[in-house]
């Protein structure tokens, strides 16, 4: 059944807003990866070419942070494919979302993130989360980079930006993205708790990525199979 | 090629083949039911997992007090059904305003 929609997916104001709201947050923060590099002594070259072909900003961080701190390329190597072990279990979650002809699945898959993802599961149906999917993915791919470039090119410009709170911002725009599905999912309510309890108990004796990891044995508390 | 090429030469290879996996996979491999039930389960509980460990912790310790209270602020806000922009503006509000106060 198709429901009688006021608005197209792709044209809802809400979500463009909401989007445009994490773009410019993430910008914010490439901007200051950008500027963290350069100041520690990176060529500019180096924060941009890692955001465009790594893009990821955890990985990106810690990568930088281990080679500044002179932690050597394969500590920032693994510990950066670490953070990043997650996206495998975020793409084949959004697979169906990203579409299947090959280049929707090729570029798509350079867009699963935190963000990309949670934008995508908090909408209903398909076609919303396909346009929700490629709107956020390609909206913070483009916003992103540039703040980085910008960052690497103007250095310190905007001082520590942990002034202006961003680091709480992306954990209250994940708690805002999944708790439509927390509400509608007992299972759910069970599972995540379970699973960011073990993620917390074992990030001070375990290397970073790998407590999100654990999460996942959160699982087991998910429950039997509901029906359909 | 210097070591910091390598570096990210790696980063990038081993992400994108990571992110790849689920769309090379999708429609060639038929999961079971009961498993993608379990993928969309088991990205919101990596979800709520980065959300906690972001809120709280900082290179394998504490964070501060000021993240998790603003990000609190933004847990109350998004449970109370306020919209997106609120939220994510209230928790970045709230943090900065307790470190302009001197709370770290």
């Amino acid at each position: 059944m198709r429901s009688v929609r006021r608005t197209s997916p792709v044209r809802d104001p809400e979500l463009l807003r909401d989007v445009a709201l994490v773009c410019l947050a993430s910008g914010v923060v490439g901007v200051s990866f950008g500027a963290i590099s350069v100041a520690g002594g990176l060529p500019v070259w180096v924060p941009v070419l890692m955001s465009l072909v790594v893009y990821a900003g955890s990985a990106q961080f810690s990568a930088v942070g281990i080679l500044l701190a002179g932690g050597g390329p394969v500590a920032a190597a693994v510990t950066g494919l670490l953070l990043n072990t997650r996206t495998a279990a975020f793409g084949l979650a959004v697979a169906e979302t990203i579409g299947r002809s090959w280049p929707a699945r090729l570029v798509g898959a350079h867009l699963v993130t935190d963000e990309t993802v949670a934008f995508a599961l908090a909408q209903t149906g398909p076609e919303r989360r396909r346009a929700a999917f490629w709107l956020s993915g390609v909206g913070m791919f483009a916003v992103w980079n540039a703040g980085v470039l910008a960052g690497a090119l103007a250095g310190g410009a905007l001082g520590d930006t942990a002034r202006y709170g961003l680091d709480a911002a992306f954990p209250a725009v994940l708690a805002a993205l999944v708790l439509p599905a927390l509400r509608q999912d007992a299972g759910l309510r069970r599972a995540a708790p379970a699973g960011a309890a073990v993620a917390l108990a074992v990030t001070p004796a375990v290397p970073a990525g790998v407590p999100v990891l654990l999460a996942l044995t959160g699982l087991f508390a998910y429950g039997r199979r509901r029906p359909a | 090629m210097s070591a910091t090429v390598a570096v990210i030469l790696a980063l990038a290879v081993g992400t994108y083949a990571f992110r790849l996996v689920g769309p090379v996979l999708h429609g060639r491999v038929v999961l079971p039911a009961r498993v993608r039930e379990l993928l969309s389960a088991g990205a919101v509980v990596l979800l709520v997992a980065l959300l906690a460990t972001g809120a709280l912790t900082e290179d394998g310790g504490f964070a501060g007090w000021a993240r998790p209270a603003g990000v609190s602020a933004g847990g109350i806000l998004a449970w109370s059904r306020a919209p997106f922009v609120v939220v994510v503006l209230g928790a970045a509000v709230t943090t900065a305003l307790l470190r302009a106060a001197g709370v770290a």
